[in-house]
């Protein structure tokens, strides 16, 4: 029986405010442990959470992004378990009354655009972190994370494969870092991902039975362990047995999603409106100046990179995988005025440059008004394209402009047709047996030419203008 | 009666507390006078008005996002029952 799988995704990303959500601790990763705590984060009686604006405008940020409806009004809940890293044994969080609901993004499959909806986006706080003990029985405990805000993006379950899966994700966080509201680092676990996944036979409305996923830090192994639990309920499915509904680990050195045993009591929250926030509403004009402030978003900019710069698809997408890069090509393409070539260049050798040391396009030590200048320089026959290879590299190494780079080594290419020719006359006068060849019909010869011109000239004559003159010379008398 | 004693016993366990029998006797009978006095309150009409989750009407209280000192390390690690170097120590959890 042909299976198709269901899947919907919760996201968390840590929203990149200075501040906590409740408290003015410092959300920043790395602390000494237990250095970023205070008597509300460490939740101790008596104190009053306080929210920060700031979250609440990011996350609306988001929700426009992502088409979400934004919520006249909305509130905090409690969400009452016990777990060592959350010492007030709730979490704060958005239940009925969530900030945004009804979104959806749009991703690229090979069968052309589909919409994927998002249920809601709302607030939350994050939880503290623990580390076990390996040889005693005991977990000690980091509170500095403790509070640091977060939105969870609850998707449909509209995907039907693990790569459908993978291209929202992949769209979610780049949204996400183009808003520079989260730094999308997924193995600091600013940026996480959990699956909810079930299989039903192909043409089937009713859903399976589902299992949640959780401890997938990277693209890859959310789109590894959906494979992987595809495959586990299809057997299951094929042998007649149930699956049963549970929380499983993916483990990523086994390849494995692992049952959490044991821990699968059922749940029961007990959400309640937290008495100690009050309701925020957000009117229409603090909406306008949110949205008003967005950036272009990825879709947009490559949709009008392929339109303006005539880029095709591929190229509009790796240009336009970051804010920066799409800002260092558009640079170079509006300095040079050759979109074309600056987008061959940016995609070629810089981001080469950059793969090969770990760089960030931020670093790029060629500005891109020189890589303009060079591309400038190779339109009006100054170089060639050849010497330009060697020139970029040059640039990369040391961040001087072209000219210098090309002044120093005495890299101008040779253009003066009357010199050219000399070389070229005085090169056939020594190789009257190859000419003759040539004249004969041998029309391979000609490329010995070509290489001996560029031996004589150290490579630095204008390769169109060499063709052409031996062309006209050797054809001649 | 509004609540049974397996009901009481299962909220005792949500909150980790650990009754003797009479104490469970004696909840179940005082959680259900609460209730009992729920339905009282649920007489009055409230026809056409919106539940309030907050006792005051009062909306968007807000913070700016600065930072500001937190508790020192010491003071942080002060009321643990236990504390390892920078941590705090629990019994080891695994999930
Ligand atoms: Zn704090």
């Amino acid at each position: 029986m042909a299976y198709e799988p269901v899947i919907g995704l919760e996201i968390h990303a840590q929203l990149l405010t200075k501040s906590k959500i409740f408290c003015s601790c410092s959300t920043l990763f790395g602390a000494e442990p237990n250095t970023h705590t205070c008597a509300i984060c460490l939740g101790m009686p008596g104190v009053l959470p306080v929210l920060n604006r700031t979250v609440v405008e990011y996350t609306i940020k988001m929700a426009l992004a992502t088409n979400c409806a934004i919520n006249e009004s909305c509130n905090f809940a409690r969400k009452n378990y016990f777990y060592p890293d959350l010492p007030k044994g709730y979490q704060i969080s958005q239940y009925a009354q969530p900030l945004s609901e009804h979104g959806y993004v749009d991703i690229e499959q090979n069968e052309g655009k589909k919409r994927i909806g998002i249920t809601r986006i709302h607030m939350e706080e994050d939880a503290g972190k623990m580390i076990h003990d390996e040889h005693l029985p005991s977990s000690y405990i980091d509170l500095n994370r403790t509070g640091v805000p977060l939105i969870e993006i609850v998707s449909e379950p509209d995907m039907r494969s693990s790569e459908e899966a993978s291209a929202y994700l992949k769209r979610l966080h780049e949204i996400l870092v183009y808003l520079e509201i989260c730094d999308g680092n997924m193995e600091e676990g600013s940026f996480r991902c959990d699956a909810n996944v079930s299989i039903r036979p192909r043409g089937e409305n009713a859903f399976g039975t589902r299992t949640e996923l959780k401890n997938m830090n990277s693209f890859r192994n959310v789109q590894r362990a959906l494979d992987y639990e595809i495959k586990r309920q299809q057997y299951i499915l094929e042998s007649g047995q149930a699956v049963i509904q549970e929380t499983r680990l993916w483990d990523d050195s086994q390849g494995v999603t692992l049952s959490m045993r044991g821990k699968e009591e059922a749940h029961d929250y007990r959400y309640f409106p937290d008495p100690d926030l009050v309701p925020i509403v957000i009117d229409e004009s603090w909406v306008a100046e949110v949205r008003k402030n967005l950036p272009e978003l990825p879709l947009a900019k490559r949709e009008r990179f392929m339109r303006d710069y005539q880029l095709p698809s591929y190229d509009a997408g790796v240009l336009t995988s970051s804010r920066v890069l799409a800002d260092y090509f558009e640079d170079v393409a509006n300095l040079s005025g050759k979109p074309k070539a600056a987008s061959n260049w940016v995609m070629g050798d810089i981001l080469r440059f950059l793969n090969e040391e770990k760089r960030d396009i931020k670093d790029c030590p060629i500005l891109p008004q020189s890589l303009a200048e060079m591309i400038q320089l190779i339109e009006n026959g100054t170089i060639s394209g050849k010497m330009a290879k060697d020139i970029i590299e040059e640039m990369y190494r040391t961040g001087k402009p072209p000219t210098t780079i090309i002044e120093e080594k005495g890299m101008v290419q040779i253009t003066d047709e009357a010199a050219l020719a000399k070389t070229i006359a005085e090169i056939l006068a020594a190789n009257t047996a190859q000419v003759e060849q040539y004249r004969g019909g041998k029309e391979k010869v000609f490329g010995y030419f070509v290489g001996q011109v560029m031996k004589a000239t150290k490579g630095k004559a204008n390769p169109q203008l060499i063709n052409d003159l031996l062309k006209k010379m050797l054809t001649a008398s | 009666m509004k609540i049974t004693k397996e009901e009481v016993e299962y909220v005792a366990h949500l909150a980790r507390l650990d009754f003797r029998e009479e104490e469970k006797v004696k909840f179940t009978s005082q959680l259900n006078d609460i209730l009992m006095y729920m339905d009282k309150l649920n007489e009055a009409d409230t026809a056409g008005i919106e539940p309030m989750s907050h006792a005051i009407a009062l909306q968007n209280a807000f913070r700016e996002d600065t930072v500001k000192d937190s508790l020192s390390h010491e003071l942080s690690l002060s009321n643990a029952p236990e504390a390892r170097g920078p941590f705090f120590r629990v019994p080891k959890v695994i999930e």
